[in-house]
């Protein structure tokens, strides 16, 4: 994939689909139409392009092409293709330092500075991902829905396969609904320069030198790691009376093999904050997750709320709660067109995983498992943002999303010796969220 | 401790579903509101996939609402 056709190919898809999400006029009407004409107007297509962007950081642009074909006998089948791009800095996991600061890049080609005081971010984080999704959904008896779907996802370091399957049962009058289903992916990592020893120390010096590659390959364990994770997932919807619904959701999720981040390394700091050397991460190979899950859906008069809390715990110790909600505001035809405003907000609450450390301190033991990665360490995280929708073109939709996130690490309690009490440990990642989706 | 809150939240639905046939839900002529698309449970779906791969890439949870799966590297 990192060849120039694979490239080549990606970008046209890529313009494709963007040509598809905001040409309105040309590309996409001209594909609703020949699509209209063809099947009778049973295909129902979305097209969303969005821009995520970190401040100093990440940024990604993901463009998604969704396609819906209902069949006589109530059979759906769903086509979805995500391409995604992601480029800038990513944190490395070192701690900031007062002085000037030396790190090998993951390839083992190369160094990078960082500047006294800086947080340590890895500046050639880059890659492109094809994600192709397929799920067939029929019923299989009075009351009895059946759903069977497979996964794709390849990036220049990492294929991802995925299979999963669920059925469903209403009673009552339809207005309960038990469901049980499951899914099973299978990763495979091949990551830029392979996979690090646990705590092998970072090879720093002149990567010209005629050893650097022999000494280098020595902190490398192989060329590849994989993962399989393995999903349950139990739901119970009940429709509460004419305006109400609610959902109950349970989850159980196995998560086996490598799942180290091997871009991530610790500082192994003296008793005055001084980093002496830097280690590569370390993490279990098994995590059990399980989540509680509910949503509740209220029409009022004309307005529609949306709210979902979700608690997350899992075998790293690892808790977290979720808040979101939607409130969505139709505003009538007042704009020459129906449209509606969507307000949105999330509240993100984790705390840290057991082995998370913000740095080690070389005057003691090293522990079996440790990460300075700020995704599993304490947090809070809020979005705010809106959505805009209008339908345009004989019912056709054509919205607007706008978002921002803003998520803070914390101090779960870590004495900071030294030199560190004066540099930035948590910083905080502001990120801007925009997309625009055409259904048609 | 954890154990409790799972048997908690499991036992909600199933308070619902016993007094279900009594006082809860609607007859199918009611579902004027409920048959609109905004009252669906996923009546986003491209915005919660979006979502979904934005959060699995910067916390260290996800699923809930449907599977967590892995699927990408970005985590």
């Amino acid at each position: 994939m990192k060849n120039g056709s694979d490239k080549t190919n990606i970008k046209t898809a890529l313009t494709i689909a963007t040509a598809a999400l905001l040409g309105t006029n040309n590309l996409a009407q001209a594909t609703s139409t020949s699509i209209a004409s063809v099947e009778e107007n049973s295909w129902e297509f979305d097209s969303a392009f969005l821009f995520y962007s970190e401040v100093d950081r990440v940024s990604a642009s993901e463009a998604i092409f969704n396609a819906n074909k209902t069949f006589e006998n109530e059979e759906v089948l769903n086509l979805k293709l995500t391409i995604d791009a992601l480029t800038g800095a990513s944190a490395n996991g070192a701690v900031a330092q007062p002085t000037i600061q030396t790190f090998t890049r993951p390839s083992g080609n190369g160094q990078y500075e960082i500047a006294p005081g800086d947080t340590p971010l890895d500046d050639t984080f880059h890659d492109t991902r094809v994600q192709f999704n397929g799920q067939w959904t029929q019923p299989v008896a009075s009351n009895l829905i059946a759903s069977g779907g497979i996964h794709i996802s390849k990036e220049y370091d990492y294929l991802s396969l995925g299979l999963n399957g669920n059925l469903a049962v209403d009673f009552d009058r339809k207005n309960s609904t038990f469901s049980a289903g499951f899914s099973y992916f299978q990763d495979t990592f091949t990551p830029e320069g392979g996979i690090p020893k646990p705590f092998a120390s970072m090879l720093i010096g002149d990567s010209s030198d005629p050893d650097w590659d022999d000494e280098f390959a020595k902190t490398r364990i192989g060329s590849e790691d994989d993962k399989s994770t393995a999903d349950i997932l139990l739901g119970f919807t009940q429709v509460i009376n004419r305006r109400m619904l609610m959902q109950f959701n349970y989850s159980y999720s196995v998560v086996d093999g490598y799942l180290t981040d091997p871009f991530k390394i610790l500082s192994v700091v003296d008793h005055n904050g001084v980093a002496q050397d830097y280690v590569y991460e370390s993490r279990p190979d098994s995590r059990i997750k399980q989540s509680i899950y509910t949503q509740s859906l209220y029409h009022f008069d004309t307005t529609v709320l949306d709210v979902s809390y979700r608690y997350m715990w899992d075998d790293w110790e690892i808790t977290s709660h979720t808040i979101d909600s939607r409130y969505r505001v139709p505003l009538g035809d007042d704009f020459g067109t129906e449209s509606y405003l969507q307000p949105h907000f999330r509240f993100y609450q984790q705390s840290a995983a057991d082995f998370y450390r913000p740095f080690l301190l070389d005057s003691d033991p090293l522990p079996a498992f440790a990460s300075a990665d700020y995704r599993i360490g304490e947090m809070t995280a809020i979005t705010v943002g809106f959505k805009y929708g209008m339908l345009v073109n004989n019912g056709n939709e054509l919205a607007f999303r706008l978002e921002y996130y803003h998520q803070t690490p914390t101090d779960a309690g870590f004495e900071e010796p030294g030199v560190l009490k004066d540099v930035e440990i948590y910083p905080t990642i502001d990120a801007i969220i925009a997309q625009v989706t055409y259904s048609f | 401790m954890e154990c409790k809150k799972l048997h908690i939240s499991l036992l909600v639905p199933v308070l619902i579903s016993a007094t279900g046939c009594t006082s809860l839900g609607v007859e199918p002529w009611e579902r004027d509101l409920l048959a609109k698309k905004e009252m669906s449970l996923n009546a986003a779906p491209i915005d919660a996939a979006l979502d979904d791969h934005i959060y699995f890439s910067k916390e260290a949870s996800s699923g809930g609402k449907g599977f967590g799966g892995g699927g990408c590297g970005c985590n």
